[in-house]
């Protein structure tokens, strides 16, 4: 019989960490599934290398969330045993690898965010997400890093790579709204000083992403419609085909080890 | 009681004496001293509590570090010790010790630089090839065989190497 899904009881403490848990797992996975697939070995090992850190950050997170929760689940349970509803990470992470430079846009979006954030949250008054983002703030500085270097690169590549670099920015633009939204959950925990406002970032990411894009040769959307709704659950279609791999095993053998 | 105090204390020494000893799985030079991954060692009600902290997020070689702290401890006379993890405050190369600097580059890994600040890993970095001391290296990619190293090539020597990253 398949395994049921866990019920998880949404503090806002523990809404905010599997919020960033969920972020963190969905993107590592998502590059993991570049293992043996990447243009060259290098970029191999480097995106199974980001991959491993955001799954590091991740099982940090979902420990930490389960400790403030305290009613038995622990990070195998929450990553295997919620169903996609149950996840909380941005829609901008769980969509699909493409070609790759959709997979380094989406990178370098949510990493250029990821750099600011979790500096910012190295003054956080929860002494355990200050830890986790002193270790995740570092790391993030070498995934926006070596994002950049390969936005400028496509960008101002051949006009093949040229085209998918627009093209990848153009499709995932509307979803990097998203991580500057902040909830009722949320604010409590912002004006606790337990979290940082997301918002207030939004003027260097935008500068950060700009001076990259435009070294690139590539341009912005216009547009300022985004989309939203992984937060709270709503998620695009793809996360549920992502999950019925990442959980199969779990699902099917449930507490299956070795 | 005084013995109490006296036998906990020496317990501890050894308890800490034989979890140093325990070596990285990847990079089999280094103590878990050396890398300043060992924080703490308590005793209660005369059991070990190790207490490590875990390096790069997602290094696979924690969970085997804390079997190998539990085997050691346990052969050398405490029984069923624990390991706790330790977030804060979070490891930085900067608590590698010299003597392990020196073992990493014998081994042939380029240790790690003192990170004076955050943005000395957005600066040009100087790193001398471990092999033939040369300072004309490059760098061939920022992500290694394993989560802590970055790959660098000698241009003097011709050798790649491992490079130690600044964490």
């Amino acid at each position: 019989m398949a395994a049921a899904n866990i019920t998880v009881s949404e503090t806002p403490l523990v809404l905010y960490t599997l919020r960033r848990a969920d972020d963190a797992l969905i993107l590592g996975h998502r590059l993991s599934e570049w293992c043996g697939h990447a243009p060259m070995l290098e970029e191999d090992m480097a995106l199974a290398n980001m991959g491993l850190d955001l799954l590091g950050q991740a099982r940090e997170l979902y420990t930490y969330a389960a400790k403030v929760e305290g009613r038995g689940n622990d990070e195998d349970k929450f990553a295997y045993l919620r169903d996609v509803r149950q996840y909380r990470n941005l829609l901008l992470l769980e969509q699909p690898n493409g070609d790759f430079a959709r997979t380094m846009v989406r990178q370098f979006f949510y990493a250029a965010f990821a750099d600011l954030y979790w500096r910012a949250m190295m003054r956080s008054t929860d002494a355990t997400l200050a830890a986790i983002a002193a270790k995740s703030e570092k790391e993030s500085a070498y995934h926006v890093r070596h994002s950049s270097e390969w936005i400028v690169r496509l960008g101002d590549g051949t006009e093949e790579s040229h085209r998918r670099a627009q093209g990848a920015i153009d499709e995932l633009w509307a979803f990097t709204g998203e991580m500057f939204e902040v909830d009722d959950s949320e604010r409590g925990l912002i004006d606790a000083g337990i979290a940082i406002d997301p918002a207030t970032l939004r003027p260097q990411w935008l500068k950060a992403v700009s001076d990259v894009v435009h070294e690139a040769t590539l341009v912005l959307p216009d547009n300022k419609w985004m989309q939203q709704g992984g937060r709270s659950g709503r998620h695009s279609e793809h996360l549920g085909h992502l999950l019925s791999e990442l959980q199969s095993m779990q699902r099917t053998f449930p507490g299956a080890t070795w | 009681m005084v013995t109490a105090i006296h036998s906990d204390s020496d317990l501890r020494r050894r308890a800490w004496e034989a979890a140093a000893q325990v070596v990285d799985p990847e990079i089999p030079v280094l103590t878990i001293a050396d890398l300043g991954v060992l924080r703490e060692v308590e005793v209660h009600d005369g059991r070990v509590e190790v207490a490590i902290t875990p390096t790069y997020s997602g290094c696979p070689a924690m969970n085997m570090i804390a079997l190998e702290i539990e085997l050691a401890l346990e052969r050398a006379g405490m029984p069923r010790p624990t390991v706790r993890t330790v977030l804060s405050p979070a490891w930085t190369t900067d608590w590698m010790s010299d003597d392990g600097r020196n073992k990493l580059r014998e081994y042939g890994i380029a240790p790690p630089q003192a990170s004076r600040s955050r943005r000395a890993l957005f600066g040009e970095q100087q790193v001398a090839c471990p092999q033939c001391g040369s300072q004309n290296t490059e760098l061939l990619s920022e992500f290694g065989s394993t989560s802590c190293k970055a790959l660098w090539r000698c241009k003097a020597c011709r050798e790649p190497f491992d490079y130690f990253k600044c964490h």
